[in-house]
């Protein structure tokens, strides 16, 4: 079942077209590998899906709905959510304010004025989500910007989850983790799918792209330029496609070795 | 990391409670207490009921400036027009009272609305002109100042109704009215900032707009909104000064958002927005006001006072940026 479906999305900032009519679909319960040189349009066109930008033109529909006239929190409604590559957190507020930031639980205050923020209810559940994520933090109180980086990422990846998504699209996720934080990033991904939940994921890590996911769409001068089931391709191709000719052979040589 | 492994001392646990629970600074609250001991010391009069009322009486016009100053701020805004604003609202609730001859509750309506709009003007320009803040805010300063005048041809407007002196002069159970005025707003500006989702998207959006943006907060018509909250409470303040000295004064308020700002500092907001807290605002203000009654009962020139005040901001901002340069990892 299509869960999400992308027809000839342009965008353009002034005179710098950065899209040229995409077509992208994703299933649920699929994980999708975006991949594409830097400036191939990867980050500009995942924030047309997200409402951040307003596509110029073109059509998305999700879970059956269109969705194009709909701003960043009607879309997290419906069930999309992004884990943004700079983690697009509030470093000066705490865990559970950065998870629940624009859907805080309200409750009435002595039962009469209503709109006040439900701040226990936010950090039960707060703590709750991160112990799924099987993560430790010195105190789901602290400010955000207190934490390392691995931390942050626990954070906005909690911030992403809590609200039972369907489609989590995630921007360069493991690009400044260590090792093992990799790996648990990854096994997060294989459970999102088991659960159902579809994903996009972007990555330079290729290795990571060719081990999770189940298709892999290659973005270039902004079109979709190649879409490739992950089984049956390999490194090479999917580094040829990237680069689009010229000296493959050393590219994909480079990419083996890193 | 060492901080993850040693355990924070004393001071900074205390520290840490009292912001998290109280949304107080320590350092503004130790300031506070020990500038009035240094004031009582200095001067016998300083620890008497009716200074101490003189005190909140003085500080109720630049606290509620202060409030909206901690809002603008702690949203990542910045708004100069506050003093000029406050004196344009107090010369038109003045003018259509007196000079148009309209119901005295008209008072009331103008002063507010007359900032309200002020500030809804700062707002569109800042949010759909893309002209900054300071920019905006600092010619509202001229235009507003320079409207006051004009309305008022450059004179005090006298003869105001009875019942607006009460609103400046009026003490209900020995307490003066706008001091009473000032807590009511204060702890209603307490409660949205910290409690409400209003006010946690304004902290949020003066944190990371782009945070607040992706959360699907409406950035543009949450700043609109704040300006005009702002410029409201600046119309507030122009009335409770307008009420105090019974006069529609043109050039009431000026330098007063030096004062309001550096109150909001003192009290813990951080100057690039993210953290505020109104009640850490409000101990700003009293330390403004302990500062300033206490230089005026050690008979110091007002003109000292007035360098007092600009040290104070500098050094406010100073040890801020300090302990955040400290405490941050980035």
């Amino acid at each position: 079942m299509t869960l999400l479906s992308l027809h000839g999305i342009r965008k353009s900032f002034g005179a710098v077209d950065v899209l040229h009519g995409v077509d992208l679909s994703v299933a649920a319960g699929e994980v999708v590998g975006l991949v594409g040189d830097n400036g191939a349009g990867k980050s500009t066109l995942m924030k047309t899906i997200t409402g951040i930008y307003r596509a110029d033109s073109g059509s998305i529909e999700f879970d059956g709905k269109d969705i194009l006239a709909l701003d960043p929190g009607q879309r997290r409604q419906l069930g999309i959510e992004m884990i943004y590559q700079d983690l697009s957190l509030a470093k000066q507020q705490d865990v559970a304010s950065n998870i629940f930031l624009g859907r805080e639980p309200t409750k009435r205050l002595f039962g009469l004025f209503p709109g006040f923020v439900d701040k226990g209810e936010m950090d039960r559940q707060a703590a709750k989500m991160i112990e799924r994520l099987g993560a430790h933090l010195p105190s789901i109180n602290r400010s955000v910007g207190s934490f390392s980086g691995g931390q942050q990422q626990t954070v906005a990846i909690a911030r992403a989850l809590t609200f039972n998504p369907k489609l989590v699209i995630m921007d360069e996720p493991t690009a400044a983790l260590a090792v093992r934080e990799v790996q648990s990033v990854l096994d997060l991904i294989r459970r999102l799918k088991s659960e159902g939940i579809a994903v996009i994921l972007i990555s330079h890590r290729l290795n990571d792209v060719l081990s999770v996911t189940d298709r892999i769409v290659v973005l270039r001068h902004g079109r979709a330029d190649a879409d490739l089931a992950t089984a049956r391709t390999n490194m090479n191709e999917v580094v040829s496609r990237i680069v689009g000719g010229g000296d493959i052979a050393a590219a994909a040589a480079h990419e083996q070795r890193g | 990391m060492a901080s993850e492994t040693t355990q924070p001392g004393f001071w900074a646990r205390v520290q840490r409670a009292s912001v998290e629970r109280l949304h107080i600074r320590l350092e503004s609250l130790v300031v506070l207490l020990a500038l009035s001991a240094a004031m009582a010391l200095m001067s016998p009069y300083f620890l008497s009921l009716s200074n101490f009322l003189n005190i909140l009486l003085a500080t109720s016009t630049i606290g509620v400036l202060a409030i909206a100053a901690t809002f603008v701020i702690g949203s990542g805004g910045l708004d100069l027009s506050l003093g000029s604003v406050m004196g344009l609202a107090g010369v038109m609730g003045a003018f259509v009272v007196v000079n148009l001859g309209w119901p005295t509750v008209f008072l009331v309506i103008a002063c507010i609305l007359a900032g309200g709009i002020a500030g809804h003007i700062n707002g569109q320009l800042v949010t759909r002109a893309f002209v900054p803040a300071f920019i905006v805010t600092l010619g509202m300063l001229g235009l507003a100042r320079g409207l006051a005048l004009v309305i008022s041809q450059g004179r005090a407007i006298y003869g105001l109704p009875p019942e607006i002196v009460y609103i400046g002069q009026g003490r209900p159970f020995g307490i003066p009215m706008p001091v009473i005025i000032l807590v009511l707003t204060a702890i209603v500006a307490h409660a949205v900032l910290a409690y409400t989702r209003f006010g946690r998207h304004t902290l949020a959006l003066g944190d990371s707009e782009g945070a607040a943006r992706a959360a699907g907060i409406r950035v543009e018509h949450h700043r609109r909104i704040i300006y005009t909250l702002s410029g409201a409470l600046a119309g507030l303040a122009g009335l409770l000064f307008t009420a105090r000295v019974n006069a529609g004064d043109p050039t009431a308020g000026i330098n007063y958002e030096l004062t309001a700002i550096t109150a909001a500092i003192i009290g813990g907001t951080n100057l690039f927005g993210g953290r505020a807290s109104i009640l850490g605002t409000m101990i700003g203000a009293l330390i403004m006001g302990v500062l300033q009654n206490g230089l005026t009962l050690l008979a110091v020139q007002s003109y000292y006072q007035q360098m007092a005040i600009g040290a104070v901001l500098i050094l406010a901002v100073f040890i801020d940026q300090y302990q955040v340069r400290k405490e941050s990892r980035v």
